[in-house]
């Protein structure tokens, strides 16, 4: 078990307010030995002038290695900030977030950024091959990988084309090549479909299914919905409203391969869907209460 | 029922577009460009008529004619060519000297709050310092050969395309920095890739009005003290009254500053072929 502990590294550790990080338990559950990712007593506040704003609380979750794990939760939960702490774009403000040793000289992460997160001044190709050259990967390689991704995406054609050439549902297309060419071991994927239609919606759920199931990648991804959840999702974790904190945890039992259509007409999957709506109605409810409160304060002083 | 197409029924109201025939079968682009070379022209022919029906005193406004006849013989003689290259030369070298750094102390000033704090408001103070005023202080430091001709312009080109740089920087999408920071760019990658491609809009911008500021300063600067340039050469034929000779000099300044101007905006579309309002 302590030998277990050692292999997990702390990649990011509370840094603000002077608090030191959390020791790590050994977990004792025959789970652990494929632990991926491990969040202790993970918390994160914002300060708005002099008022501290507490944005996620006690967060103490164990992933699976080769997980497709959904966040849910209403808005403002703090998901999108669990993600960026992973992503390192933000610290911690107590608690630790861990990650498996793989030994492999792979990169540990790579991130679907939410809305559009394209660079504009770059052709389809280079955009999907930017995580590669920045490593300095030989140019063979990038030019199999990124081949192979434009390919499982159905972005070929458009190699030489500029964002501002293709739709919204193309550009997230492009994101999503980016993460995957990059060969991470674990896919952070922050709403990437939420701005698309609902036509491609369900065409990029399809494909991010496919090339999951081809890689198998640890993935955390969030989302606001919940049909996307169900059908994307090996494990879905639902988050209070502020501060986020773990609500539930609720296993989705369908098989893979999936496909999108098929299995939303199956009875269980409605089941579900609604199971996980009671849970969350609840928290949308009170996050709505609180924003009013909020705008009713401001307009009374 | 059937109801024709013009009956008292129905309007038109969409049918194909009046100005797809109106550009007479030309490319949008190509139609574009003959476009720009409309006014200038325009201007021209109502100058020398204006001239020709008497309308303009001769003494000091000669016909677009006489003024063309004048370059003609001053091109001949090889005495335009000789002076146009000397201005040229200063502005290439100027544009250089002020631009480069310009360009670098801009995307620093973008990138880095401290940076831009500190130099800001070195510029902000001395941008509005009217260039021409400093010229006797540029002789006095460089002498009347080149260096002060060379340092007018490179002062008159690192403002614009340093402000213009730090705003360039400025409104990228914070998003696309974070993307650098999540697959760990190194500074310079962070330079290469995001800073400078995202600031390239408006360092074009800047780098326009840098031409076009340098060419009026290349022209007084070499109003004083210069024995070569179209500045000496207009400020010459006054001192002549040469009038005639004078306009030619003016007009070659008109015409580089257009071909700088058509230039740049073919190096805006060959550099950000990505941003949509060029």
């Amino acid at each position: 078990m302590a030998r277990q502990a050692s292999q997990m590294i702390a990649f990011t550790k509370a840094m603000s307010h002077g608090q030191l990080p959390v020791p790590v338990e050994p977990t004792a559950s025959p789970v652990a030995d494929q632990c991926k990712i491990r969040f202790r007593g993970l918390r994160k506040d914002f300060t708005a002038g002099s008022r501290i704003f507490t944005a996620l609380d006690e967060i103490n979750l164990d992933i699976a290695n080769g997980t497709f794990f959904v966040i849910v939760g209403p808005s403002g939960c703090g998901k999108t900030t669990l993600l960026r702490m992973l992503a390192g774009l933000e610290r911690p403000s107590a608690g630790t977030i861990e990650c498996a040793r793989s030994g492999s000289a792979r990169p540990r992460m790579s991130m679907v950024f939410q809305g559009d997160a394209i660079f504009p001044w770059m052709n389809v190709w280079d955009n999907a091959a930017y995580a590669l050259k920045l490593r300095n990967v030989p140019a063979g390689e990038i030019a199999d990988v990124v081949g192979h991704f434009l390919d499982r995406t159905g972005l070929t054609r458009f190699a030489k084309a500029y964002p501002h050439q293709l739709s919204g549902g193309m550009r997230q297309r492009v994101s999503i090549a980016r993460a995957f060419a990059n060969d991470p071991e674990i896919l952070l994927m922050d709403e990437p479909f939420s701005a698309l239609d609902e036509q491609n919606k369900t065409l990029l759920q399809e494909e991010l299914l496919r090339i999951w199931d081809e890689t198998k990648k640890t993935v955390l991804f969030i989302t606001h919905s919940v049909d996307e959840a169900v059908t994307l999702g090996d494990k879905i974790m639902i988050m209070t409203a502020h501060p986020g904190r773990i609500k539930e945890l609720v296993d989705v039992p369908f098989e893979r391969p999936r496909k999108v259509i098929d299995l939303r007409a199956q009875p269980a999957y409605g089941e579900l869907v609604f199971r996980i709506w009671g849970y969350l109605r609840d928290e949308v409810q009170q996050a709505r209460l609180q924003s009013e409160c909020r705008l009713e304060g401001k307009s009374g002083a | 029922m059937n109801v024709q197409a013009g009956s008292p029924d129905f309007v038109t109201v969409a049918s194909t577009s009046a100005k797809r025939r109106m550009s007479l079968g030309f490319g949008s682009a190509v139609t574009d460009r003959i476009m720009t070379l409309v006014s200038p022209l325009a201007l021209l022919v109502v100058w020398e008529l204006a001239g020709r029906a008497g309308l303009l005193d001769q003494r000091y406004f000669p016909t677009p004619s006489t003024i063309f006849s004048a370059l003609h013989a001053l091109a001949v003689s090889g005495e335009l060519w000789s002076h146009t290259k000397a201005s040229l030369l200063r502005l290439a070298l100027g544009f250089l000297v002020g631009g480069i750094p310009a360009l670098a102390i801009g995307i620093f000033m973008g990138l880095s709050r401290p940076i831009r704090l500190v130099v800001d408001p070195l510029i902000a103070a001395t941008y509005p310092v009217p260039k021409s005023a400093i010229l006797p202080l540029l002789l006095l430091i460089f002498g009347l050969g080149e260096g002060s001709k060379i340092a007018m312009v490179a002062i008159g080109v690192f403002y614009p395309v340093a402000i213009n740089t730090t705003a360039g920087v400025l409104t990228i999408n914070k998003v696309y920095f974070e993307v650098g920071t999540h697959f760990e760019a190194t500074k310079w990658q962070v330079f290469r890739t995001i800073a400078f491609p995202g600031a390239l809009p408006l360092i074009m911008t800047g780098i326009k009005l840098g031409a076009g500021l340098g060419l009026v300063l290349i022209a007084l600067a070499e109003m004083v003290g210069a024995k070569q340039g179209l500045g000496y050469m207009i400020w010459n034929s006054w001192e002549l009254l040469a009038v005639d000779t004078m306009y030619a000099g003016v007009l070659t300044i008109a015409v580089i500053g257009f071909v700088l101007t058509v230039f740049f905006n073919e190096v805006e579309r060959l550099l950000v072929p990505w941003n949509r309002t060029s």
